[in-house]
């Protein structure tokens, strides 16, 4: 398993250089332009000089080898520094600068980190907290009332896109019973008692419509994941040698049929760093998926390389740990 | 408990109210404005849009701002130079600033010309990338005279000096705080493009960038009274119905830019009572560019431009007249725009003198004019009712931005046309794709691979002459100035070249205006531009905001220092 | 369905098997259920133009913002298009997409997935390349296949018919990669039962062993993600069309009739209430369906 684990790292670094090879091209191919959002009033040579200052149309080889230097040299040096070990000199360090805020891309990402995690991560494990019980028992009562209402609800809040939930919520929560505010406030310190409510209240809605969203998918994987197994012979078995039923149900079904479900929680995780770029739009959270949908829209290349990378390595790794995890769980893979 | 908090608050209330008529600084609390865009830098000069701009006018002052009536209001300046009073020079070729001597910055150091002519450089240096480049384009140099006067002296003769230091585009930054930011630099400078000092109301006190400013009182503003909030917060994304929402019916915010709202939705809106739509009218206008150059993708290279030849049917006056005389304007307003658009038959309505009436037929629909002006010049409906002369059927490709209320307005076009026989295709680019000068990507606006494109301009201040200069032939883009130029329709015409150049030379505010008028005129009555709607500025403001006054000339916070809380 | 023909291709079984798969199917309440409702929808988006003629595409401005009256059940909207026009030919397309980048989608995805997790040789090359995909940035990519593919596409079959090749293609490339991953774990799991190295030791021969025994052991998890994948179609096409990426502006479908809709919510409720309803009813439905599939696939509850 480890000898596996290892060639796997191993592997994912050229996997990982390919992949950032080809974001690089499709961005450089892609059309648009970061001077696009000035206003018309601005004369065409003015952009010209503009596009020249931030380095648009370098050639590609080389803006994909100043941006490799940047991510796996510059940055890490960088955050050697911040720690206070210093190597270079400092002020010679071309890091990776966004076009639109002429920033460090790195610092506008770890100013983001806490709100995406807070509010998708938290609506991300609220979703799978409700979605476990809901799977298991609509499965081990299938086409009970519990069963079709839970199918019900859960395709409903699959097919219904968050751009609507998310306005429902609004318009009934903060317009007209003024429950909850409708703007995540990112400045929010939370240090007494009133400012952790305040937290709570504006996390609410948005954490809401992410975990309807999210438990509806994972419950559906797991209802099917534990209906191929109640019907195998081990559980037969298993009711046969007379356990308890809450034994084979939560012991020997439940274990088996998490397998599969784990692989897509597994493979969610990255999605919880890019952010739900559609709720974060619509109750200004301003996270992650905020962030890479304004660099897309103002074509600010080096954020969107950059962020979609960040993305690219986490999937990677989530899927390798999936893949650990799988064999944990279920001795009969073998690997190797 | 909680009464007994509401109590106190209420009490804290009143006493603000009883002070605030005293007009004390930071007596009014916090404000709270909604940008639907996010601000990404406070440093106007290398900003991406408008609102990085207007989102810093809130700590930088240029020499002087425009007043929402158009007029010019000293800032940093004595006063206004012009001929009259001798600050500008009787050749146009200089104009001579006096600033005023009480300013300090918000770091407490003095103000002085040095700060102006450093400023000036640093837009000028070639390697910045400086956006306001424009604004001081003619300018040869900048030199401080003394410690409080500042000449500006220009290569050409400029009827019109007040590009440099006038509105809030071209603010003063502070040369202690830039000095080692000049040119190529410039982007490295994070901390101060985050965190800029000031002479205005208001200093940075938090920046995260693409999403949120919180500002607090500039303790050493020149008005001891001013400004009347303590602390701005300014928060950035989500849509336009978004943010006006959270003024007009949550009441979360105090301001919200730039509405682009249904207005049967905004009136629902309105409905709550919480707030108001405000707006004013400058020089934007919704308009439809004729393609006069034939956009054939069989034409290689040569598509879109005059060698490639003149379009199949656009070319045709007659073509272009029928399609503005089939467009019911009213329509377009009443389903867009509401108070915020009015009719208009000039590409050039604004300011009044500018604006010409002599095409003021445009305002109502004429079917059968236009079915007849087609059927005279031998456009005639073929078997499925599109016309077609010489096996040249009258089917349009229609381009615009992708934006709800565009493609509103594309769909009522195109069933307007329909009615004349004309077929039309439409087709929405992603803006930042569209307006962006991509040289790789076929669907820019400057490109233009389509008969009929439609987008807004204006242009910026109160003078037309650069705005006017759009249209003469130097400006075609093409792929020999890499499609870089303003004149869409690719419109070229001798007499329209003389009346720009004659304008270049004429001082005279009146002389400025008959030619103005005569080459909008021109425009008009050619249908090389099809004008649709005068588009007014548009945000929405709480009730409880006193003195808010909608700037179409400037930035919409250049006055907030005098913005103060009503209850 | 696209499964039960895939099967057929793949496995070649007896016709009397067909037979008890569909006898099951009927005793599934639900399924059957689904099935009539997935059916009046298709016959309702097919056949309903021709009986309510109004031309989705025509504005009324006269009549805008209409509540439900008998020329116009569904109300009209801010231009004064008829609502029930729009929801049946917003349908068409919906569906179509909906299924057919579903269909394109579960292909790839249950082929790769089913190679990966049965060939050692191909899982580590087929398992990077399915990583690689999962880590594409989807939005530029689609800008990019967009603008390259476009032109071409709208000159060889029109507007209508070029963009839609692009959007099932474009949808359908990039959302088979959970498939994959999930049918890979099962397949892994599988293969390693009794009944499978029963097959091999014997002597039965891959494609068969696939065709017979792995591919109907994992056809629940495919299922499930058939149903997720037709919702997750007509969703992301009603993203694309926000983009401005998919089908012209005046060409209605479902997800672009709710989000064109969203704002007027409290204004005109029918306007996102019933293309809400369409997208959740044909969801539902091709769900049960889906479950009746596998619970009639299934030899242990058949036999039952």
């Amino acid at each position: 398993m480890l000898n596996y684990t290892l060639r796997r790292l191993l592997f994912a670094i050229p996997t990982l250089l390919v992949i950032s090879f080809i974001i690089f091209v499709i961005l450089d191919l892609a059309p648009g332009d970061p001077t696009g959002n000035l206003p018309l009033t601005i004369p065409a040579e003015v952009r010209a000089k503009i596009r020249e200052s931030l380095g648009v149309g370098e050639p590609i080889h080389i803006a994909y080898f100043k941006w490799l230097r940047g991510f796996f040299v510059y940055e890490p040096l960088h955050w050697l520094d911040q720690i206070g070990i210093t190597i270079g000199d400092p002020s010679e360090r071309a890091r990776i600068i966004s076009y639109a805020t002429r920033g460090p891309v790195f610092d506008l990402i770890m100013e983001r980190i806490p709100q995406t995690l807070w509010v998708v991560g938290l609506s991300y494990v609220f979703g799978i907290l409700i979605a476990v019980p809901i799977g298991v028992i609509s499965a081990y009562k299938q086409y009970s009332w519990f069963d079709q209402l839970g199918t019900f609800i859960s395709m409903v809040g699959f097919s219904v896109p968050t751009f609507f939930t998310g306005l429902l919520m609004i318009v009934i929560f903060s317009v007209q019973l003024q429950w909850f505010p409708s703007v995540y406030d990112t400045t929010l310190e939370v240090n007494s008692w009133d400012t952790f409510m305040l937290q709570v209240r504006q996390m609410v809605m948005p954490v809401t419509v992410l975990a309807l969203y999210n438990a509806s998918q994972i419950s559906r994987f797991m209802r099917a994941s534990m209906l191929d197994n109640l019907t195998q012979d081990y559980v037969r078995t298993a009711r046969a040698k007379g356990m308890a039923e809450k034994v084979v149900v939560l012991t020997h079904v439940l274990r088996n049929s998490l397998i599969p479900v784990v692989t897509v929680i597994a493979l969610g995780i990255p999605t919880i760093f890019s952010g739900a770029i559609i709720t974060e739009q619509i109750f200004r959270v301003n996270g992650l998926g905020q962030l890479l949908i304004i660099g897309i829209q103002g074509s600010d290349f080096p954020l969107v390389q950059t962020l979609t990378f960040i993305f690219a390595i986490l999937i990677v790794l989530f899927n390798l740990i999936a893949d650990v995890i799988y064999g944990i769980l279920d001795p009969r893979i073998r690997y190797d | 408990m909680r009464k007994l908090k509401t109590l106190i608050m209420a009490t804290a209330a009143a006493s603000t109210f009883a002070t605030a008529a005293l007009a004390e600084r930071g007596s009014d609390g916090n404000l709270n404005i909604a940008y639907w865009q996010a601000v990404s830098i406070l440093n106007p000069y290398l900003s991406g849009g408008t609102k990085d701009i207007e989102a810093s006018s809130l700590i930088l002052d240029p020499l002087a701002n425009y007043r929402p009536d158009g007029s010019m209001e000293p800032a940093l300046a004595t006063e206004i130079p012009t001929i009259e009073n001798g600050g500008v020079s009787e050749d146009l070729k200089s104009i001579t600033w006096k600033l005023r001597d009480d300013v300090v910055w918000s770091d407490g150091t003095p103000f002085t010309s040095a700060d102006v002519v450093f400023s000036a450089n640093y837009c000028l240096d070639p390697e910045g990338g400086c956006n306001a480049a424009s604004n001081f384009a003619d300018v040869e140099s900048v030199e401080a005279v003394d410690e409080h006067t500042v000449k500006i002296n220009f290569s050409v003769a400029k009827p019109f000096p007040y590009g440099p230091f006038v509105g809030a585009t071209a603010p003063v930054i502070q040369e202690a705080q830039f000095k080692d930011c000049m040119g190529a630099k410039a982007p490295e400078c994070t901390e101060a493009n985050f965190g800029p000092i000031g002479t205005g109301p208001f200093v940075v006190d938090e920046f995260r960038a693409n999403d949120v400013v919180t500002y607090k009182a500039n303790e050493n503003y020149r008005d001891p009274a001013q400004p009347a909030f303590a602390t701005v917060v300014l928060k950035g994304g989500g849509d336009s119905a978004a943010t006006t929402r959270s003024v007009l019916e949550t009441g979360e915010f105090d301001y919200a830019w730039n509405v682009q709202v249904e207005p049967e939705v905004l009136d629902q809106m309105m409905a709550a009572g919480k707030g108001e739509i405000i707006s004013a009218f400058g020089t934007s206008v919704e308009r439809l560019m004729v393609q006069l150059t034939n956009p054939d993708p069989a034409l290689g290279d040569k598509r879109a431009t005059i060698e490639g030849g003149p379009h199949p049917f656009l070319s045709d006056k007659a073509v272009r007249q029928a399609l503005s005389m089939a467009i019911d304007r009213d329509i377009l307003v009443e389903v867009g725009y509401g108070p915020n658009g009015q009719v208009t038959c000039n590409v050039l309505p604004a300011p009044e003198i500018y604006a010409s009436t002599a095409n003021d037929a445009c305002k109502t629909q004429d079917v059968e004019g236009a079915k007849a002006l087609l059927d005279e010049a031998g456009w005639v409906p073929g078997s499925d009712g599109i016309r077609e002369k010489d096996g040249v059927r009258l089917s349009i490709l229609y381009q615009t931005s992708t934006n709800s209320v565009r493609q509103g307005t594309q769909a009522l076009i195109k069933q307007m046309w329909q009615e004349i026989g004309v077929e039309t295709e439409l087709r929405n680019i992603d803006a930042g794709v569209f307006f962006g000068g991509d040289q790789s990507s076929p669907d820019t606006f400057q490109k233009f691979f389509a008969d009929i494109e439609m987008y807004t301009n204006n242009f910026d201040g109160t003078d037309p002459e650069a705005y006017m200069g759009n249209w003469v032939c130097s400006e075609i883009p093409s792929p020999a100035n890499q499609w870089i130029g303003n004149n869409m329709p690719r419109f070229c015409s001798e007499e329209y070249n003389a009346l720009s150049a004659e304008m270049g030379k004429t001082a005279s505010i009146e002389k400025r205006a008959e030619l103005a008028k005569k080459m909008n005129d021109m425009l008009m009555q050619e249908y090389v531009i099809i004008p649709l709607i005068h588009r007014g500025r548009v945000s929405a403001a709480s009730n409880t905001l006193g003195n808010v006054v909608l700037n179409p000339w400037d930035s919409e916070l250049a006055f907030a220092e005098e913005w103060t809380r009503l209850d | 369905m696209t499964d039960q023909a895939a099967t057929t291709a793949l496995g070649r079984p007896q016709r009397s098997l067909w037979g008890d798969v569909i006898r099951q199917f009927l005793k599934h309440k639900g399924g059957v259920a689904g099935l009539v409702i997935f059916l009046f929808i298709v016959f309702a988006v097919v056949f309903g133009p021709y009986i309510h003629t109004i031309d989705p595409q025509y504005l009324d401005i006269r009549n805008k913002n209409l509540g439900p009256t008998w020329e116009h059940p569904m109300g009209t909207d801010n231009l004064g298009r008829d609502g029930l026009a729009q929801v049946l030919s917003g349908g068409r397309v919906s569906l179509a997409v909906g299924i057919a980048a579903m269909a394109l989608s579960l292909l790839l995805g249950t082929l790769i997935g089913i190679l990966a997790g049965f060939f050692r040789k191909l899982d580590g090359p087929l398992m990077r390349t399915t990583d690689l995909f999962l880590a594409l940035p989807i939005l530029p990519l689609l800008l990019v296949i967009i603008l390259l593919f476009r032109d071409t596409l709208r000159s060889a079959f029109g507007p209508e018919t070029g963009i839609f090749l692009l959007i099932v293609f474009v949808i359908g490339i990039t959302s088979w990669m959970n498939t994959a991953r999930i049918v890979r774990g099962e397949v892994l799991a599988v293969k390693e039962r009794e009944f499978v190295l029963a097959a091999r030791s014997i002597g039965t021969g891959s494609l068969k062993t696939i065709g017979r025994h792995i591919f109907p052991n994992v056809l629940s998890p495919v299922m499930v993600s058939a149903t997720l994948g037709i919702a997750n179609a007509i969703i992301t096409e009603s993203a694309l069309s926000f983009l401005g990426l998919g089908f012209p502006s005046d060409f209605p479908t479902w997800g672009r009739l709710l989000y064109d809709g969203a704002n007027f919510m409290t204004l005109n409720p029918a306007r996102v209430i019933w293309p809400g309803l369409a997208i959740s009813l044909t969801v539902l439905s091709v769900n049960y369906i889906g479950d009746g599939v596998r619970d009639a696939l299934d030899p242990r509850i058949r036999g039952r």
